[in-house]
């Protein structure tokens, strides 16, 4: 709380964001920043645009047709959406977990080792091997899986899946991990090893989370944004958002009024 | 309202039993309607299943014993007296190859002359205990007419067959085959047998004695289409024809449509341009296949100067035939594909193309396979259009590239199917259905081997 008050450094500034499908507004002027190695969680009923805030900071927007995005977000001080800059690259910097686990049907291994290769980060297998190894046991995954490597990803749990995609994308060691409800699809036990995941990941990474479980954004997260049909309603450390909120919106929204 | 007031003022008890009734009254209504719904659906299923049975029954009644054909084992003596033609030209050190030609040409016109029937005459004489001399000219009716060229041939290749005796297997003529397999009624009267009585006689005496042989027919493989000599036509034409036309429709249909279907799925705006083009090619499905012959008229003949009926042109025609099928079998298959790969892929940095060629195509291999291989066997079935760029022409030679004339398996059993001889064609057609049918089903069944070899589960 007091480091957060401390005027903290910022890794992704957005200001004044609206993005348009077609003719619909989703997001409404939107400003918020994403402080360096915090958690950050969106929270909010379905369709009020946290979904689509998250995609726009790793530009996963520009592959849906008809969407369009204005205002400006940087990403340690540049505009990701300037022309110059390269969406691919921007994707190696700001990674990605989705809904649904969602493992390449391949081994385990060449899970992992996908992005690595794809971005030229390593030149020998020794390396690969060390950068597998590395971001399996970051994602607490190598004990359960250091003797089947090479087994398909695709046939561990629901669980064991979701930690290998942020073993996937934390590969590639980006700066920040967006994750879009990356435990809507899991129990509630795989559900506990995650959120213990994110805490130990937030020493290394900048994090971003929506959420649909308020209980989950009270659990990881630093602080909490609300949004609410398209506008950010709020956004405070996580405690005072949830004992002392200061809009009558989320107010309604913690206690269960609508949502 | 009056029904609703007198329904609520009975005891609970009994309104339970009103609806318990009603509910099962319906029911029996219900189940009825369920039973004559699934007796329907079986009804159609054995229908169709009773109607493709005699289809099959049918054909392979008629065309397996097509598969065999009469023949008989001679010893034919070259003569040197019935083959007097000189010694075979050899090239002089100071001969022009023209002038060498030249005497090539006339020795064989010689050749030509000479009566090779006498020799197969001569070699199943000693087979007949009662021939006359007189019976002389019925003698060739035993032996199809291609055989004594092929004789020609052999003497043609190599002179030194001359004065020696070669055990040669030779096809019987079409009507004895007929014959012999009853497939022409035996009680006929005289005048309407296509044998005369003596010919009949010597047939059934020799296929008794076992000179005459049912064999195993290589003909029908190894031999191109005849019309001259009917019992030596073969499918080594049309076979050869298809078999370039698949090449053609392989190497030019599959890589352009798969490249089309990859480019409008995964790449292209979604706009009104490509709506249009996603109508058309789904339209172009639809066309009758008739029309893309004349378009290959149109096109590819008169326009382009192809060659008729080549294959070129037939692989050409199909191609474009076969297009719209692999385009929309392509299509389907990656938009089955899970979206979340796709995400997974981008959402780690890989570039659009990286994520196809990456991710998508090798999960959608299996069933582009399947959707080629469909379009292949598809096409390889057609006979509409290769009626219309002249591949119905009578050819009988097998070509040697895809720029000679040629005909296709289908097209020659429309034409065999036309041919006067029904007694013999009959059974020959049905065969090369079959032909036809078994490369079809193999293509088939290559199909689902390599969907469930290279089927990837996730």
């Amino acid at each position: 709380m007091t480091q957060a008050q401390a005027n903290p450094a910022t890794t992704v500034t957005a200001r004044n964001v609206e993005v348009f499908y077609g003719d619909t507004q989703a997001i409404k002027g939107i400003d918020l920043d994403v402080h360096t190695n915090e958690v950050l969680s969106f929270i909010g009923p379905s369709g009020c645009g946290k979904s689509t805030f998250l995609r726009c900071l790793n530009r996963m927007n520009d592959t849906i047709a008809g969407c369009r995005v204005t205002g400006s977000i940087e990403l340690d001080g540049k505009d990701i959406y300037h022309p110059s800059v390269d969406e691919v690259l921007l994707r190696a910097r700001v990674g990605m977990v989705f809904q649904k686990p969602n493992p390449f049907p391949k081994s385990i291994y060449d899970n992992i080792a996908y992005g690595p290769k794809l971005h030229g980060l390593v030149e020998r297998k020794p390396e690969l091997d060390d950068i597998v190894e590395s971001s399996l046991r970051r994602a607490g995954l190598w004990e359960e899986v250091k003797d089947r490597l090479h087994a398909p990803g695709t046939g561990l749990s629901g669980g064991q899946q979701q930690r290998l995609c942020i073993a996937r994308t934390i590969a590639v060691s980006p700066e920040v991990i967006l994750m879009d409800e990356p435990c809507s699809a899991l129990d509630p036990i795989a559900t506990g090893i995650i959120e213990e995941l994110i805490h130990d990941l937030k020493e290394k990474f900048t994090i971003v989370i929506v959420t649909h479980n308020m209980q989950q954004a009270a659990r990881v997260s630093d602080r909490t944004a609300f949004f609410h049909l398209g506008d950010l309603v709020e956004v405070s450390p996580t405690d005072e958002l949830f004992t002392n909120p200061k809009n009558k919106r989320t107010e309604d929204y913690i206690t269960g009024r609508y949502g | 309202m009056t029904e609703s007031s007198s329904n609520s003022t009975p005891s609970a008890a009994t309104q339970g039993w009103s609806v318990q009734d009603k509910v099962s009254a319906s029911l029996r209504s219900r189940k009825r309607k369920e039973k004559a719904f699934k007796n329907l659906g079986l009804a159609s299923v054995l229908v169709s299943l009773a109607l493709v049975a005699i289809l099959f029954i049918n054909i392979f009644s008629k065309g397996i014993p097509a598969f065999w054909q009469t023949s008989m084992e001679l010893d034919i003596y070259f003569d040197p007296q019935i083959v007097n033609v000189p010694e075979k030209p050899v090239q002089q050190a100071d001969e022009s190859f023209y002038d060498f030609d030249n005497r090539l040409q006339e020795w064989e016109t010689e050749l030509g002359f000479v009566n090779f029937n006498a020799l197969i005459n001569n070699a199943i004489i000693p087979l007949l205990p009662d021939f006359e001399r007189s019976q002389t000219r019925f003698l060739t009716q035993l032996i199809t007419s291609g055989e004594r060229h092929a004789l020609r041939q052999m003497v043609m290749d190599d002179p030194s067959v001359i004065g020696q005796t070669k055990t040669l297997r030779l096809l019987t003529a079409a009507n004895i085959d007929v014959w012999l397999k009853g497939n022409i009624d035996r009680d006929l009267p005289d005048e309407q047998q296509q044998l005369p009585a003596l010919v009949r006689d010597w047939a059934d005496q020799l296929y008794a004695e076992g000179a005459i042989q049912n064999r195993f027919s290589t003909a029908l493989f190894m031999n191109p289409d005849s019309r001259s000599s009917l019992a030596s036509a073969g499918l080594a034409g049309a076979f050869v024809g298809s078999f370039y036309m698949m090449l053609i429709v392989i190497f030019l249909a599959i890589p352009m449509g798969v490249a089309a279907a990859i480019y409008l799925e995964e790449f292209a705006p979604k706009n009104k341009i490509t709506d249009v083009i996603e109508v058309n090619i789904n339209n172009l499905a639809a066309v009758p296949s008739i029309i893309f012959g004349l378009l290959g008229a149109a096109v590819f003949i008169n326009w382009f100067n192809l060659p008729m009926s080549a294959p070129v042109v037939g692989g050409l025609v199909l191609s474009l035939m076969t297009l719209p099928t692999v385009i929309i079998a392509t299509r389907s298959t990656l938009r089955a594909i899970p979206p979340s790969i796709r995400s997974a892929a981008l959402g780690l940095g890989a570039s659009r193309t990286q994520t196809v060629f990456h991710h998508v195509l090798p999960l959608a291999i299996p069933g582009i396979l399947t959707g080629s291989i469909l379009g292949v066997a598809q096409a390889l079935g057609e006979t509409a259009p290769l009626l219309l760029i002249g591949m119905k022409s009578f050819v009988a030679s097998v070509p040697q590239t895809p720029f000679d004339q040629s005909t296709a398996l289908p097209v020659q059993i429309y034409l065999w199917q036309g041919n006067e001889l029904r007694n013999f064609f009959e059974a020959r057609t049905s065969a090369a259905i079959i032909v036809l049918l078994m490369l079809m089903l193999s293509l088939n069944a290559l199909a689902i081997w390599l969907r469930r070899k290279l089927e990837v589960r996730w």
